[in-house]
């Protein structure tokens, strides 16, 4: 029978979900709606009884203390008054995680499992009161409560509500039935036909490499041992979707390892580029490995899933950070959802597999007060702000993962494609069963084993669809939602199974499903055999190139060798985690698959991994000159610094941040809030991540886009450094520091609709350049990264590129989590020091963006200098001699100083004339001092007792006491000319700092 | 007296600060403490008969579907162990009827008060009366709150103490009572061990985000009329070392964090009672 149940809060409960609807409504759309209740639906599409019904509605789907219940429409039995009512469930296919839990719990009560075809849907009703007409019920529709990519909605008025007696049971159930066609394609055709095959499969195969995969058909020895498996001379659809995602460029990078021919149009030097990243990543970390010797603690770089290096004899660290910006564009719960589980498995999938123990995350949008018109297929960025902010509430928390350092970035530009960068760190014992963790490997013969969630329509084409902009015919089914629970139950399984060894190999299915990871696989072996009918699917339906390349989420692949196979799919029924054997592994050269006894597959390994050619690629460099910005000639200090910490990139971030667990697990040391009343931006975390030890590790951060605007070089430069003295700022070891690079870029192929793409690629190798000179410059090794190249929105003519974007990501040791530092200032009368010379730098500031311009005085890295700092730093935390240590970064010495007094509930007085300047430089301007953004520079606090020795340990390193904390909570500041020339609570500037985002 | 202090830590199905809780209970003293996943209890590997602590520990338990701890409470009722026949929820009332000690914190608590085992009254462990419902705010948040104890609440956890400092960290936290009755009831056998307290006086608070959920009565956590049945939303477990303090770069603090005491308590009235 199809029922459904519906429940709601007694209506003497507060519905804080409906208030918090309604207040969205006002603020986000403008509109006069007077109340809001909500309730939940459920429609049970099952065979039981009318009792079962009644049994399961109050029992397991309501609480008998806060909720009544309804077999017909609640609002009726409530006599509730309303205006509107707008229902709103999902699609069929689209992920209902709590469907799934309500589902388990009707089996718990009827003691069955429910059958194929059995199910619960879960939809919400929004109850509505106020004076709207119809369009604005739409709007309220289609703009807030509903994505229609994912969701569908019912409206209707109070009298069709009462006429119809309520809505009618709907089931969003997939109706298929499981054809298992595979279709031929014949590659012997035209150019402009290879083309056309390639984009309406939106497979992102480019010209060359169709022709590629034609020639590799026609070979006679191929064409032969196609004939003996019942395969003809054309192309399977299996075949070439696996070709498709694994030459994508998300799977391939294809531009890092392609061929750059670079010409700085300045200098008029020419170079060739035969790979980025084996010239600008890889080679410098191999450097630095090398440098280190025998002390090196880079265990496997590169290679895997994460980067994995040595925390100690006992445990080693890994660490991913991962975007997923094109699916968040779209739908942005969902996307960052999947983001975040969805990075969590690569830790997870590293080595032997290990214990997740915090996450990080890094956002980018439009302003969420943007008020422009919003170009076709694009979301407001406020409704993308809140969608990414609650998918990763949800992501992180329900998966029990600490949250423990960001940022939020915000451009306009960002409007196109929002970035969500999540990361994940993970701890594994140095050995598994008497072997090094970091290693794995499949054995011929090994049964191919997949676990977790199952198959269905969701994330088809996500490869190959974040390989392109975003445009009209990008696909729903890219889309997914992720399910942490699933995800929870699957790790607490595998991490059993990895203690008793039942296990050779692990890996992740993400982009491009089980041909990705089977594939990858099967390369330790040189071969698999899969059968594709095996796979567990979410609902009938499924061709079977679909199953293979699928990206459904939660599902781990496994070598599992022969004799362990009874005890793992004992301990995975046990723990109740579905496992299913696909096949085995093979050293038979083939990359093989079949579907029901039929092959529907088969390719050499060498061609699918191997077989492409390099990109041949144009990069310019050819600077742009931007206008100054125009500063007031006698600027108000107070009032700059006020607007200043009241800009979107400066101000609290708290809103988000508290929606977060940061502490989880129990290892919490810096947390990123802190100061007097914990509200503080801390600069990094600390985590303990054994909680009997108290060594930690540091994880932070760096990214600063806006000075992509001027030169990619610094801004990478800038980023780097950033995320290296936000670490020191907070107690790390700048020797055991390693790094993760994350690219975002906007195309840079020189093509029609890219005209500017050598400038695009000249950005990227410049930026390269830099990562690679301040990683050996600061010994600082790439461990894992990854890119992201087509970050732009191209519907009709209206074209958006995101700022060229690296995300560098730090984790690094900190020996004792006992000598942590906080930003805050903590005691009146500490010395105030300014560490780290001020150059007239405000080049793409945002003091220069406060005033309209851009400017062309880019922040510069000088590495020699800040190393040194650094390292003076580190030395002066280990002898406990800094009270608080604060960045220098978005907005100067202004904001800092700002921010040291007001988290400390302090005020600060210092006086501009005894702050380190350039030599060169003679600053006559108070604000170009004060907010310039000169890089590697901090604002330390330190008691009068502990100056003399922490002066010394910082000779050499332009450290100089600039001032004092004061008890009068008031930031004085004292100009280049002698005069006072602000004194401002140190209370409005933190109202200033707090209001912006304070939803 | 028991001579040997066994804990169990049940996880499994989303719980997620497992960890922690078996540290605060290895600080507080207990002998034994070992971690068990909810299907080793079903499958009979493990029986709740063998230990004198049941720790419900803090996470998302099916992910709060149909609300929080509302999936793992019918998990419980309904599920019967494998090698026995048993039900779970029979094993559970056995355990609380031999005089034993249970803590649900967060999770925990949302799962005792919705299995009925809280708030207890006239040995019933199976009546729904109380439940924890949505923030006011409608926010999950992580934050830090100080809390006030009821010292002449019977709860033995908390014996000795008078305020603590832990944070909380969850998005339905607000207790609410089936009637002004029971409510009543609640108050007048001073079962409210906990309630949210201002830092500076001292005093019970409604106001956010002091009292970050909008509990009425400012409550925090609850026992059962025995003592030994305890359940609250703020964190203990988070707090077992000074570093765990939000301010500790900037206060003189113990090197124990506040958490470990409520365990501490726990243990010691086994090892005497038990």
């Amino acid at each position: 029978m199809l029922a459904r149940i519906q429940v709601g809060l007694k209506p003497t409960f507060i519905d804080s979900f409906g208030e918090i609807t309604k207040k969205r409504i006002n603020t986000d759309l403008k509109l006069p709606v007077e109340s809001v209740r909500t309730v939940k639906v459920f429609t049970v599409d099952a065979d039981i009884t009318e009792e079962q019904v009644l049994q399961t509605a109050s029992g397991p789907y309501s609480d008998p203390v806060t909720q009544d219940y309804s077999l017909g429409p609640l609002a009726m039995d409530w006599k509730l008054g309303f205006d509107w009512l707008i229902e709103v469930g999902f699609r069929p296919g689209v992920t209902d995680n709590e469907g799934r839990t309500a589902a388990q719990s009707l089996e718990l009560l009827i003691g069955r499992k429910l059958t194929r075809g059995e199910a619960v849907y879960t939809s919400v009703q929004y109850l509505i009161s106020g004076p709207l007409k119809k369009e604005d019920i739409e709007n309220i529709a289609k703009n807030l409560l509903a994505n229609e990519l994912i969701e569908r909605f019912t409206i209707m008025d109070h009298k069709e509500f009462a006429v119809a007696g309520g809505v009618e049971p709907f089931a969003a159930k997939v109706v298929g039935e499981n054809k298992g066609q595979v279709a031929e394609i014949d590659l012997d055709v035209s150019d402009e036909e290879l083309m056309r095959i390639s984009k309406e499969g939106v497979l992102a195969l480019t010209l060359d490499e169709m022709k590629l995969i034609r020639s590799y058909l026609a070979r006679p020895e191929v064409q032969e041992e196609r004939g003996k498996l019942g395969l003809s001379e054309k192309v399977t659809d299996v075949e070439l979707e696996v070709l498709a995602q694994t030459w994508s460029e998300h799977c391939k990078h294809k531009i890092f390892s392609g061929i750059i021919d670079y010409e700085d149009v300045t200098s008029g030097e020419r170079s060739t580029v035969t790979s980025l990243f084996d010239t600008y990543i890889r080679q410098p970390t191999a450097d630095i490995r090398e440098k280190m010797g025998d002390d090196d603690w880079c265990l496997s770089v590169f290679k895997d899933n994460a980067g994995v290096i040595s925390f100690n004899k006992d445990w080693n660290v890994v660490f991913k950070v991962e975007t997923h910006n094109s699916p968040s564009a779209l739908d942005p719960y969902g996307g960052a959802l999947t983001g975040i589980v969805g990075v969590n498995r690569d830790p997870f999938g590293t080595g032997m597999g290990a214990k997740l123990i915090c996450n990080t995350n890094v956002f980018c949008f439009a302003s969420p007060y943007y008020d422009k018109p919003i170009p076709a297929r694009l979301l407001h960025p406020k409704r993308i702000f809140e969608g990414v902010r609650e998918g990763v509430e949800h992501g992180g928390n329900k998966s029990g993962i600490p949250t423990v350092n960001g940022s939020l970035v915000f451009d306009e530009r960002y409007a196109g494609k929002p970035l969500v960068f999540c990361g994940t760190v993970g701890i594994m014992p140095s050995e598994v069963n008497g072997h090094p963790s970091e290693d794995k490997k499949a054995e011929p013969g090994d049964y191919i084993v997949m676990t977790g969630g199952r198959i269905g329509k969701d994330g088809i084409h996500g490869a190959t669809f974040s390989s392109e902009e975003l445009n009209e015919n990008s696909p729903a089914t890219a889309v997914q939602i992720g399910d942490p629970i699933t995800q929870k139950k699957m790790f607490d399984c595998l991490l059993k199974a990895r203690d008793q060894g039942l296990y050779n190999c692990i890996t992740d299915n993400g982009a491009g499903g089980l041909s990705s990871s089977v594939g990858e696989m099967g390369e330790d072996t040189n071969g698999f055999e899969l059968h594709l009918e095996r796979a567990p699917l979410k609902y009938a339906g499924l061709q079977p190139w679909e199953i293979f390349i699928s990206e459904a989420q939660e599902r781990m692949t496994l070598a599992i060798p022969p004799d362990k196979l009874d005890r793992f799919m004992a301990l995975c029924e046990k723990m109740d985690v579905e496992a299913t054997v696909l096949g085995n592994f093979k050293d038979s050269g083939k990359f093989h698959v079949l579907y029901d006894g039929k092959t529907v597959a088969c390719m050499d390994m060498a061609f699918v991994h191997e077989g492409l050619p390099k990109m041949q690629m144009v990069a310019k460099w050819e600077p742009k000159t931007h206008a100054e910005p125009m500063l007031p000639e006698k600027p108000d200090i107070g009032q700059e610094l006020h607007n200043l910490l009241a800009r979107l990139n400066i101000c609290s971030k708290e809103y988000v941040v508290r929606q977060y667990d940061h502490e989880v697990q129990g290892g919490s040391v810096v947390k990123p809030l802190t100061g007097i009343t914990n509200d503080g931006p801390s600069d990094a975390a600390v985590i303990r991540p054994v909680l009997d030890s108290f060594e930690g590790l540091v994880i932070s951060h760096g990214i600063c886009p806006r000075y992509s605007d001027i030169d990619s070089y610094n801004m990478v430069a800038c980023a780097f450094d950033e995320a290296v003295r936000n670490a020191v700022c907070v107690g790390a070891n700048p020797e055991i520091m390693a790094g993760l690079d994350n690219f975002c870029w906007c195309d840079p192929i020189l093509s029609e609709k890219t005209p500017d793409g050598p400038y695009k690629l000249a950005q990227l190798v410049r930026a390269n350049q830099a990562l690679a000179r301040y990683a050996r410059a600061y010994g600082v090794p790439c461990i894992s990264g990854k890119d992201s190249m087509k970050n732009d929105y191209l519907v009709g003519d209206i074209k958006i590129s995101i700022p060229p974007t690296l995300l560098f990501s730090a984790v690094a040791k900190i020996d004792d989590v006992c000598k942590a530092v906080t930003m805050d200032a903590k005691n009146v009368g500490d010395h105030v020091f300014v560490v780290g010379k001020t150059y007239p730098e405000l080049g793409a500031s945002e003091y220069a963006a406060q005033h309209g311009a851009i400017g062309n005085s880019v922040p510069q890295v000088r590495e020699k200098d800040a190393h040194a700092r650094y390292k003076a730093m580190s030395q002066a935390m280990r002898r406990e001699l800094v009270a608080s240590c604060h960045d220098c970064s978005d907005g100067g010495l202004g904001v800092a100083l700002a921010e040291t007094g007001f988290a400390g509930g302090l005020g600060i007085d210092v006086d501009l004339r005894k702050v380190p300047v350039s030599d060169s430089t003679d600053f006559e301007r108070d604000d170009t001092l004060l907010f310039s953004e000169s890089q590697s520079r901090f604002i330390v606090t330190v008691q009068p007792q502990k100056t003399a020795e922490f002066e010394e340990i910082m000779r050499g390193t332009d450290c100089m006491k600039a001032g004092e904390v004061i008890a009068d909570p008031v930031l004085k500041l004292t100009g280049l000319s002698g005069d006072t020339i602000a004194s401002e609570p140190m209370a409005d500037l933190k109202v200033s700092w707090q209001k912006t985002l304070d939803f | 007296m028991a001579d040997k202090v066994k804990a169990i830590v049940l996880t499994g199905y989303g719980t997620n600060c497992e960890v922690e809780m078996a540290h605060a209970c290895k600080l507080g003293g207990a002998d034994q403490v070992d971690i068990v996943h909810m299907s080793e209890l079903v499958h009979g590997e493990y029986s709740l008969d063998d230990y004198h602590f049941l720790n419900l520990p803090g996470g998302f338990l099916d992910g709060d579907d149909l609300g929080a701890g509302q999936a793992g409470a019918h998990r419980i009722k309904y599920i019967t162990v494998k090698s026995t026949g048993e039900k779970l929820m029979d094993q559970m009332l056995r355990f609380i009827r031999d005089g034993k000690l249970v803590i649900g914190v967060c999770n925990g608590f949302q799962l005792m008060v919705k299995m009925g085992l809280l708030p207890g009254f006239d040995n019933n462990y199976e009546e729904r009366e109380v439940s924890l419902t949505y923030n006011d705010s409608s926010k999950f948040e992580d934050r830090w709150v100080t809390l006030a104890v009821d010292e002449s609440s019977p709860c033995v956890f908390t014996r000795g103490l008078k305020q603590l400092y832990y944070p909380v960290r969850h998005g339905e936290g607000k207790f609410v009572s089936k009637n002004d009755l029971v409510h009543k009831r609640i108050q007048d056998n001073n079962l409210v061990v906990l309630r949210y307290s201002d830092p500076k006086t001292g005093e019970a608070t409604m106001k956010y985000p002091e009292n970050p959920n909008g509990s009425p009565d400012a409550i925090a956590g609850i026992c059962d009329p025995t003592g030994r049945l305890f359940g609250l939303m703020p964190h203990p477990e988070a707090f077992l070392h000074r570093t765990n303090h939000p301010r500790w770069t900037r206060e003189e603090l113990p090197d124990e964090g506040e958490g470990v005491a409520l365990f501490r308590n726990g243990i010691d009235f086994i090892r005497e009672n038990l």
